[in-house]
């Protein structure tokens, strides 16, 4: 006989299985069945939730397009000391041509300008300009010059032959790589390199090995040692000479890496320059700026919310059911009319030839000239958006106060507390937890609002969320606004620890 | 101290009437006066108007007419912060958001009491309840039986005069509860506070108080020492409420000073005691107590008037035998009796006369 109880090891089953093991058999099947009944809304919300968020976010720090676009340039870039105050040399600009020119033929300098433009204001346009000379740079002298030493320099079909000797690609590297890198674009559009002319910047890559002293077997010889040496570097200066200047470099070797810290700087009001970031002049500090705006006018929308929800749910939590009821849908009715038509009706009544101000002017006080301005600045928007957040103050606020025993405020009178303190040191403290519940959610909600500061805010009554709507849908710095939402996430959530911490989140309850 | 006339009517209700609709009243002249010192229980069932009487008193109910007055002193227009009368709660109303002791020290602070008396009378108070060590809890970290001490200690604390109890033991098992009462009887005597104590537990009325107030229907059916109350009850309702309690209706076919007899609906004619009934003809429900309830014979008197009675079922109940018969037409008599080593267990399905002294059957009011 075995004494199961006696025994040192683990608790054994019945059965001689531990009890560990033959619990958790036995709690599998539930938890699978758990699993399952959540399954497809976990599905939808990662699918349609976390996934573009996730991605979203991934944005603010993601810089593939310049080492996709300029690998070359990017790895020339590691040598030249963005400090010397002079432009690169001659040797990145040949990797730079080439790079461009593979670009220009997909058109992807355009994306890549328009990128930089966001760390660099006239890149974009330097791009362009030259994007649009670099077809006609003189380096159509090598293409010539090949030809005339040989004719077969000019078909395609002996040069895909050359290229694909090992031998040929070793002796010959530029060549090889920008040779590489053409035929990878004319595939990705559908051309067949066998049917296309050879490039300008090829036949340049070709004669910069050939005069580096490349001896390349198949290739016909040719001698290239008297031929004129066109400086690219000139030539890109020819076409636009902001390239010579040094900032454009430091630019584009900053943000050389797959992953970018450009964006958050950018949110947090700096700027790249050749020693790091740096802080940008006053007057283009926008972000930091706008984010305490937006703390602080969601505070201030939130205290006004419990000044004025709070009354209101304490009527309505002492009301009989029906009359509490009645109340209740007209708390509610806000719901019924559509955001925009209470956000428009509000321009109507606050404006400054409005109701309000007619009213006030009419009872005299405030002077006819001195009409008190109450939308398309801030005021507006507190206004508007306390109207519009309030009834998710009383909600809450309601089914807490519901469940306050109305014989804590009797017990606390019969002990001798007059009204006031009894309400004060006995009601209120109960009804904190609807106040902490009421509170995270108007003001996490208007942290984030967007449409009615972007119509009654005006000027100085915006939040950072319009900002971030700006960048997505009109600049189309995604990143920006990817990294100005990432902040703002970790701001709310922040502020939820420290809430946690201050309030203490089990002090929250949305009733019951 | 002698007592004083203010004494013999510390707590009084006169010519009280309450009434929240405007239509009908829930308190029907209601008229009490009370000792110093007495521990007087209200019972009646729910819609009595017991717990109306004790808000009130306690002030948050007013009287739509008559006077209260504690002390000889009116109360009607003096706010509940200031009448200083201790109060606990039906479900203890302990405040979640402070501990023990700040629930305690609570009446003392907004009587502004400086901290160190605070404190002495706070441990003294729970002391007093046997929970000195849970001064730091929670009311949410104690069980209902230590709820109910600290709401106990929290009403003494200030040392009021007067304490009200709202049916303060209805959310605690039936053990916890008998030993409550002894404890609320005890520590309210050993202090000699008037206490009101409102329930609707006939047994909890009987075994704590000096006098109960039976309400039903707005007014005081009868106000009597506990074993008045059962013994003797002054009308059909009282007999009902307290206690068992068989009901025969009838006639009363004579009536001779403390003697009566009463012609059943089913025809017999027993002995009764008149209590509410003055004259022949009338309409009576006589009562009995199942246990007054003589099943041999021989030891009722000779002349006694007997019934028969058909055994119906017997029930075992341990230190008792219940027994229901058929008695005058009615299947719902029940018979006690003590489990003693001569007791007869009645077979169901036999037949038996039984009968009682005269002065246990009360011919009531119909």
């Amino acid at each position: 006989m075995t004494d199961t109880t006696s025994q040192s090891g683990p608790m054994l089953a019945a059965d001689g299985t531990p009890l560990k093991k033959s619990l958790h058999r036995a709690q599998r099947r539930q938890k699978v069945r758990a699993l399952m009944l959540i399954a497809p809304l976990l599905l939808f919300i990662l699918v349609t939730f976390i996934a573009p968020i996730f991605d979203m976010l991934l944005r603010s720090v993601e810089n593939d397009i310049v080492p996709d676009t300029l690998p070359r340039t990017v790895v020339a870039l590691q040598d030249w000391d963005n400090a010397s105050g002079e432009a690169p040399d001659e040797e990145t600009f040949r990797a730079f041509y080439t790079d461009f020119a593979l670009a220009e033929e997909q058109k992807a300098h355009t994306r890549l300008g328009s990128r930089l433009n966001f760390e660099m204001s006239g890149i974009s346009s330097v791009f362009r300009s030259t994007g649009r000379d670099v077809g006609k740079f003189d380096t159509d002298y090598y293409t010539d010059q090949f030809v005339d030493a040989d004719e077969v320099y000019e078909d395609p079909v002996q040069w895909s032959e050359w290229m694909a000797d090992d031998g040929v690609a070793s002796a010959l590297p530029q060549t090889a790589d920008a040779y590489a890198g053409w035929v990878k674009v004319l595939n990705e559009e559908g051309d067949d390199p066998l049917d296309e002319d050879i490039p300008d910047f090829v036949y340049t890559a070709l004669y910069h090995d050939l005069a580096a002293g490349a001896n390349p077997p198949v290739l016909p010889s040719v001698d290239v040692s008297g031929w004129d040496d066109i400086s690219l570097k000139e030539q890109f200066i020819d076409s636009n000479e902001d390239w010579a200047d040094p900032d454009i470099w430091a630019t584009i070797k900053a943000f050389s890496g797959p992953y970018t810290a450009g964006y958050f700087a950018n949110s947090i009001d700096l700027q790249s320059t050749p020693e790091g970031f740096a802080q940008r002049d006053e007057d283009e500090r926008i972000y930091i700026k706008l984010f305490i705006r937006t703390m602080v006018m969601s505070l201030a929308i939130t205290g006004m919310c419990i000044l004025l929800g709070y009354p209101i749910a304490y009527l309505l939590s002492h009301l009989p059911a029906r009359k509490a009821n009645l109340l209740m849908i007209l708390v509610l009715l806000p719901f019924w009319t559509s955001l925009l038509v209470r956000t428009s009706a509000w321009k109507v009544l606050l404006q400054n030839q409005g109701v309000i101000n007619d009213i006030l002017v009419w009872i005299g006080i405030v002077s006819d000239d001195n009409r008190l301005a109450l939308i398309n600045n801030a005021n507006g928007t507190i206004i508007a958006m306390t109207h519009i957040l309030l009834p998710f103050m009383i909600l809450p606020l309601f089914s807490v106060m519901k469940t306050i025993n109305p014989s804590y405020v009797r017990a606390a009178k019969s002990m001798g507390a007059n009204d006031w303190t009894a309400f004060w040191r006995v009601y209120f403290p109960n009804s904190v937890p609807g106040i902490g519940a009421g509170s995270i959610l108007v003001f996490i909600l208007s942290i984030g609002y967007y449409i009615t500061p972007e119509l009654v805010g005006g000027v100085d009554g915006v939040f950072i969320s319009n900002r971030i709507a700006y960048h997505i849908s009109s600049s189309l710095n995604w990143g920006l606004a990817a990294a100005l939402g990432s902040i703002l996430l970790v701001l709310v959530l922040g502020l939820y620890y420290v809430y946690d911490r201050v309030v203490g989140i089990d002090n929250v309850k949305l009733g019951g | 101290m002698a007592p004083t006339a203010a004494d013999n009517a510390f707590v009084e209700f006169d010519r009280v009437q309450k009434s929240y609709d405007g239509e009908t009243l829930v308190v029907k002249d209601l008229n009490l006066s009370m000792p110093r010192g007495e521990f007087l229980t209200m019972l009646g069932p729910s819609g009595s108007g017991k717990t109306t009487c004790l808000m009130m008193l306690a002030g948050f109910e007013t009287a739509t007419h008559g006077d209260i007055r504690i002390g000889g002193t009116s109360i009607n227009h003096i706010p509940p912060h200031k009448r200083g009368i201790g109060m606990v709660f039906q479900n203890y109303a302990l405040f979640p958001h402070m501990t023990v002791a700040e629930n305690l020290a609570f009446p003392l602070e907004v009587r502004k009491l400086g901290k160190s008396e605070r404190e002495a009378k706070v441990q003294r108070a729970l002391d007093m309840v046997q929970m000195g060590k849970f001064g730091g809890r929670r009311p949410a970290q104690l069980s209902g039986g230590q709820q109910q001490r600290i709401a106990l200690a929290r009403a003494l604390v200030f040392e009021p005069e007067l304490v009200l109890m709202d049916e303060p033991l209805g959310a605690l098992d039936k053990q916890l509860r008998e030993h409550m009462q002894f404890e609320i009887t005890r520590i309210a005597h050993n202090l000699g506070i008037t206490t009101v104590y409102v329930t609707h537990d006939q047994t909890e009325a009987l075994t704590m108080s000096d006098r109960v107030a039976v309400f039903d229907d707005g007014r005081i059916q009868q106000l009597a020492p506990p074993d008045e109350l059962y013994e003797a009850p002054q009308n059909s309702f009282v007999a009902q409420f307290i206690g068992e309690n068989n009901t025969l209706t009838g006639v009363i076919k004579s009536i001779d000073g403390g003697r009566c007899a009463v012609q059943l609906d089913s025809g017999e004619v027993i002995d009764a005691m008149p209590v509410n009934v003055s004259k022949p003809g009338e309409r009576t429900k006589v009562s009995i107590r199942p246990e007054r309830v003589e099943i041999n014979k021989s030891r009722l008197s000779p002349d006694a008037h007997t019934l028969k009675a058909e055994v119906l079922e017997f029930i075992y109940m341990g230190d008792i035998f219940r027994t229901r018969l058929r008695v005058a037409g009615r299947e719902d008599f029940i018979v006690k009796t003590r489990n003693a080593p001569d007791q007869v267990r009645l077979q169901p399905g036999t037949t038996i006369e039984i009968g009682w002294l005269p002065e246990d059957c009360r011919a009531l009011d119909a």
